[in-house]
């Protein structure tokens, strides 16, 4: 896989509800296009997103072919401590990306 | 009193000027980026910094621009940061090379630069080669087109207004006929554009990837029933000079977000 970009607020009260934004770059193949030789495409879509937050998981997606490349997800969570949020995208290709981002609570 | 009065519109004046500079110019007399014809939804797509898709390129782009290859130099060593290095650089091209003694376009001089480091040239609509164009060209974001049509760049541009007004295809259209004398009319569910290059590369939705103008010249071409030119070939470098500069004054957008 060949990028991502995570959003994560810099600095949130302890408590506070937070939103976090992930898009990956992916062309999410759904398995019945042909190439332009008629040659059928292989399926190979993101089927899992994880997001964890200093080592938790916060949240999870399963994703299905029907989704558009390029997938952007968006949710929400309760910020709790500094630390990392870790994101974790796998495809059907076994091709993974993950990225961080830091956060300060106070 | 009115001295201040005076001082206070002046500043806000000023103020003014200097945000109207920042601001895109999305269109200059009757000239109107690809920009004004979208739904309010897509515009705001297009100038969300976060969520633009096609800043997923630029992302990788910078990546690139910084990673040296095996044996070979970063783009970082020579050109240092491309903030400074590359502002202005896409509103200039296509623009004429002496080295090669043709007009070429910012994906053959990032061939170029590679030929010079040793390193084969990335095939036209790889992901790498969109990528770098995407992020050379975001560095002149909102940087109004000016291209050089004159001197050892006028051939090239008289080749490419007669391929502009050349009728091609079943259908037997040209490029003014729909994007210079049909502007604003309906193509089924499409509001017919200027044809402004001014956002290229750009994210299309309905490839969801980001594409050159190239593609989007063999697209249209196709669209008439007419055989399409090679991505990079002279033929379409030729219509991009021209096509940049029937948009000249409109800023810089890439990556845009069209349909």
């Amino acid at each position: 896989m060949a990028g991502s970009r995570v959003r994560v607020p810099a600095n949130a009260k302890r408590g506070e509800v937070i939103e976090i934004r992930a898009m990956a770059l992916h062309p999410m193949e759904n398995g019945f296009r042909f190439d332009t030789q008629g040659t059928l495409i292989p399926v190979n879509i993101i089927h899992t997103f994880i997001c964890r937050y200093n080592g938790d998981e916060v949240f999870r997606a399963t994703l299905q072919p029907g989704i558009s490349a390029n997938p952007y997800l968006s949710f929400t969570t309760v910020a709790q401590d500094s630390g990392m949020f870790e994101f974790v995208w796998l495809d059907d290709e076994g091709g993974y990306e993950t990225a961080w981002a830091k956060i300060d609570v106070s | 009193m009115r001295r201040l009065a005076a001082i206070i519109l002046g500043v806000a004046l000023l103020a003014g000027l200097a945000l109207a500079q920042q601001r895109p110019i999305y269109s200059i007399e009757d000239r109107r980026s690809g920009f004004t014809f979208l739904t309010p939804e897509t515009q705001a797509l297009q100038n969300d910094d976060f969520s633009n898709p096609g800043l997923l390129w630029v992302d990788r782009g910078e990546q690139l621009w910084q990673t040296a290859p095996r044996n070979g130099k970063s783009c970082t060593s020579c050109h240092g940061d491309a903030a400074r290095s590359m502002r202005g650089v896409a509103a200039r091209y296509p623009a004429f090379a002496a080295e090669v003694g043709r007009v070429i376009n910012l994906e053959q001089r990032i061939n170029l630069c590679r030929g010079r480091q040793e390193l084969p040239p990335l095939p036209y609509e790889t992901q790498d080669l969109l990528a770098l164009t995407a992020f050379v060209s975001r560095q002149s974001h909102g940087i109004p087109i000016d291209v050089n049509i004159n001197g050892p760049a006028a051939q090239s541009f008289a080749n490419g207004r007669a391929a502009y007004e050349q009728r091609r295809g079943q259908l037997d259209l040209s490029c003014a006929q729909c994007h210079e004398a049909n502007v604003g009319a309906r193509l089924r569910g499409e509001v017919i554009s200027q044809g402004q290059v001014n956002g290229f590369p750009l994210y299309r939705q309905i490839w969801q990837t980001t594409a050159s103008s190239h593609r989007m010249f063999a697209w249209c071409n196709e669209a008439v029933r007419a055989e399409p030119f090679a991505s990079g070939s002279q033929e379409y470098v030729d219509l991009e000079l021209y096509a940049k500069w029937r948009g000249r004054g409109l800023s810089i957008e890439a990556p845009a977000v069209r349909r």
